[in-house]
């Protein structure tokens, strides 16, 4: 460790010179700011998929700015939190608007969320070196489900309230500690004030410190390794006479003003829909959260909201007959493993008794469908974390994998919107049925990911990557 | 791009797949009143005569009412029941313990209930609409009254000096199980109001109109506003793509 050395300065040294100096001396601000964004280089071939980290960190700031505002008229208390939206919304002044923001801004958060997560998948951006930017990514959507659920309580409508009952339930299904469990988490024996005074304290602080520092590490692994980009190339491999990659260039200026027009892009979009549809159709503010929390009557439908329905789905189509044709599939997987797989045969043993136990536990006598409903809820979200050891692909982006590939990633996409359009609705037999099928194919995507994506023809991977100057 | 048009065709036919016929009786479209102050007016008046008797509008300011262009004193003169100032709320004098013994359950407030009544099937305006003028005489309910849209509701049909008496025409229709059910079909007017048809109808479209504005004041301004706001937007993304561009052009 070098002694401290103050950095001597001309006298006619301009004052902001000088006094940046005189930080940077104590502090690396200049160094954080060239290594995280200034002098970071990124390829140039970024497309319109790559704008969504940056509105990502737009709308968490929003949902900060916006939020730390609500918090000032909001009252966590149930017999005045749903008076106290009211009153933002008509005595607060542009209180509406701070509100139709945050509302408005939770799914579009979603929305850039799920936009960033298929980008990640199209170009193989969680292929190695970038595992553990992926794995922080999956922690902040976990994060983000947690921090909307709590958040989704606060307006103590219907809707909320009954929403976060199912929710809270779906631990009651756990065997031994379950009921118990769902007792702790709402600290009452039904949805009541005791939950919303805690669900609001992790909506508004403990979850957003996780979140940011989530985030914080999501960003210092992405700038330690450097951006993926379209072409899944590793631009690292070729590096110009200045040290740089010859197909990247400093973030600044060139993704500032990129992203800059992304985000008046979105502004327009985000805006149309705060002052023009708030309530989305009901999608985004539901119909049923405009009456307030009644413990005493259970609405006929209860749904989450737009963004959970996906994963929701997957819990109704677990039904006591679904259970069958799972343990068939777990069976059948088991088999393909050791036909199959190149796993020394202790882990396909290890993998075959754990099988082996989970179709017991699958029997109707054993644990009940609803369990395993909460099983393969929580496992629909759980297995996105995977997908960097799951991907066998030889290349890394869509781009120059084989072309049938593309037909499964959109039926895996077209499966992922049919679930969540399905979780929105009150179940029938036939779309139980199709969110069954879809929840076998959501499944075995992932599952069989390993044998289809290393098989095929792949495309020559080019040298450099492919860029149309503007 | 053929793959992007088997998606898009897939995609178009899913909600026919998933919506199921569930028949109720239909809504009627409510009228727009948004930008009538006249009907707003006639409504606020309307409301706080008829429905502020046992509802709650507990977010709403009597003051508020300025916004449809009324002074203080015209709010204080004509329609301030249930306060003694202008800058109070609008609380039913009816104490909830009453309410609850005389209806079998309290009145829901209905300050946001045009928002709170919306569906696939309608507005919340048009179920509102649609259920004020759908109260027919039903003699094995405890008020005498029953409706189309809410079946067996506790309201009693508030209006009926204005709308008279109706009843139900039902008619036998075999359901989808092959089991016969009656239906509501239509009405029958047996004593006639103060009103005729038309001028009733116009009246609760009034009404409606003004529990529309309540649920959400601001809605007007909101998108008002919301027409500026785009516009400055839409100038700075050009801004934007023009500087994006110009900076760009020098990458190679």
């Amino acid at each position: 460790m070098a002694a401290f050395k103050e950095t001597k300065f001309p006298a006619n040294a301009p004052a902001a010179e000088k006094a940046l100096g005189w930080v940077d001396d104590r502090f690396p601000l200049t160094k954080l700011w060239n290594d995280q964004w200034g002098k970071y280089y990124a390829p140039k071939n970024f497309n319109f998929w790559y704008i969504f980290g940056s509105l990502a960190m737009l709308v968490l700031v929003l949902q900060i700015v916006t939020g730390i505002f609500l918090t000032m008229h909001y009252k966590p208390d149930a017999t005045l939190a749903f008076g106290s939206v009211e009153y933002i919304m008509r005595e607060v002044p542009w209180g509406w608007l701070v509100r139709y923001m945050h509302s408005t801004g939770a799914s579009a958060f979603f929305i850039i969320v799920y936009l960033h997560m298929t980008r990640g998948l199209l170009y193989g951006s969680y292929r190695k070196p970038r595992e553990l930017i992926w794995l922080f990514g999956f922690a902040i959507f976990l994060c983000l489900m947690a921090e909307a659920f709590f958040g989704y309580l606060l307006p103590w409508g219907q809707m909320s309230y009954w929403g976060a009952q199912v929710i809270v339930n779906l631990f009651g299904a756990i065997p031994f500690i379950g009921p118990d469990l769902s007792l702790w988490i709402r600290g009452d024996y039904v949805v009541s004030d005791a939950t919303l005074n805690r669900f609001f304290a992790f909506h508004v602080i403990a979850i957003p410190l996780v979140l940011l520092g989530l985030v914080a590490a999501h960003l210092i692994a992405l700038h330690e390794v450097g951006s993926s980009n379209p072409d899944g190339i590793e631009v690292k491999e070729n590096l110009g006479a200045d040290g740089h990659p010859v197909d990247s260039i400093p973030s600044h200026p060139y993704y500032t003003v990129h992203d800059l027009f992304g985000v008046s892009v979105f502004l327009v979009i985000f805006s149309a829909v705060v002052f023009f549809a708030p309530e989305m159709g009901g999608f985004f503010l539901e119909y049923n959260n405009f009456l307030p929390g009644d413990s005493l009557k259970t609405p006929l439908h209860i749904a989450p909201t737009w963004y959970f329905t996906a994963f929701y789905s997957v819990l109704r189509a677990t039904t006591a007959d679904f259970m069958w044709v799972l343990m068939f599939g777990v069976a059948a997987y088991v088999v393909f493993i050791w036909l199959k797989s190149r796993l020394s045969t202790t882990i396909k043993a290890i993998i075959a008794v754990i099988a082996l136990l989970a179709i017991i536990g699958m029997l109707p006598s054993v644990l009940d469908a609803k369990f395993w409903g909460v099983v393969f809820f929580g496992g629909s979200v759980v297995i996105l974390a995977f997908l960097p050891w799951l991907d066998h692909s030889k290349v890394k982006s869509i781009r120059y994998r084989p072309s049938w590939h593309k037909y499964v990633y959109a039926l895996f996409f077209l499966s992922f919107l049919t679930l969540g359009y399905l979780g929105t609705l009150p179940p029938t037999e036939t779309r139980t049925l199709v969110s069954q099928v879809c929840t076998l194919f959501y499944f075995s995507f992932f599952l069989l990911m390993p044998w289809w994506s290393a098989m095929g023809t792949f495309k020559p991977v080019p040298a450099r990557v492919v860029f149309h100057a503007h | 791009m053929n793959l992007h048009k088997k998606l898009l065709c897939i995609l178009a036919l899913l909600p026919g797949l998933a919506l199921a016929a569930d028949e109720g009786y239909p809504l009627d479209k409510a009228p727009d009143r948004s930008h009538n102050m006249a009907a707003l007016q006639n409504g606020a008046k309307l409301f706080v005569n008829y429905c502020l008797n046992c509802h709650n509008a507990s977010a709403m300011r009597y003051n508020r009412l300025r916004d449809l262009g009324l002074n203080e004193d015209q709010i204080k003169n004509n329609l301030l029941f249930t306060g003694d100032k202008v800058g109070e709320m609008m609380i039913t004098a009816m104490p909830p313990k009453d309410a609850k013994a005389w209806f079998g359950t309290v009145p829901p407030d209905l300050s946001v209930i045009a928002r709170a009544k919306s569906s696939e099937a309608g507005s919340g305006g048009d179920y509102l609409y649609t259920y004020l003028r759908t109260f027919y005489k039903d003699d094995t309910r405890p008020t005498g009254w029953n409706n189309a849209i809410l079946k067996n509701a506790a309201m009693p049909h508030v209006l009926w000096q204005l709308q008279g008496i109706q009843t139900a025409k039902m008619a036998d229709e075999i359901g989808e199980d092959g089991k016969t059910v009656s239906k509501l079909v239509g009405f029958e007017q047996v004593t006639p109001g103060t009103m005729n048809k038309l001028e009733f109808d116009t009246n609760v479209a009034d009404l409606v109109g003004y529990m529309e504005w309540m649920a959400e004041p601001t809605a007007q301004f909101r998108k008002r506003l919301g027409v500026w706001v785009l516009l400055f937007l839409s100038g700075f993304a050009i801004l934007a793509w023009r500087l994006n561009a110009s900076f760009w052009k020098e990458v190679k």
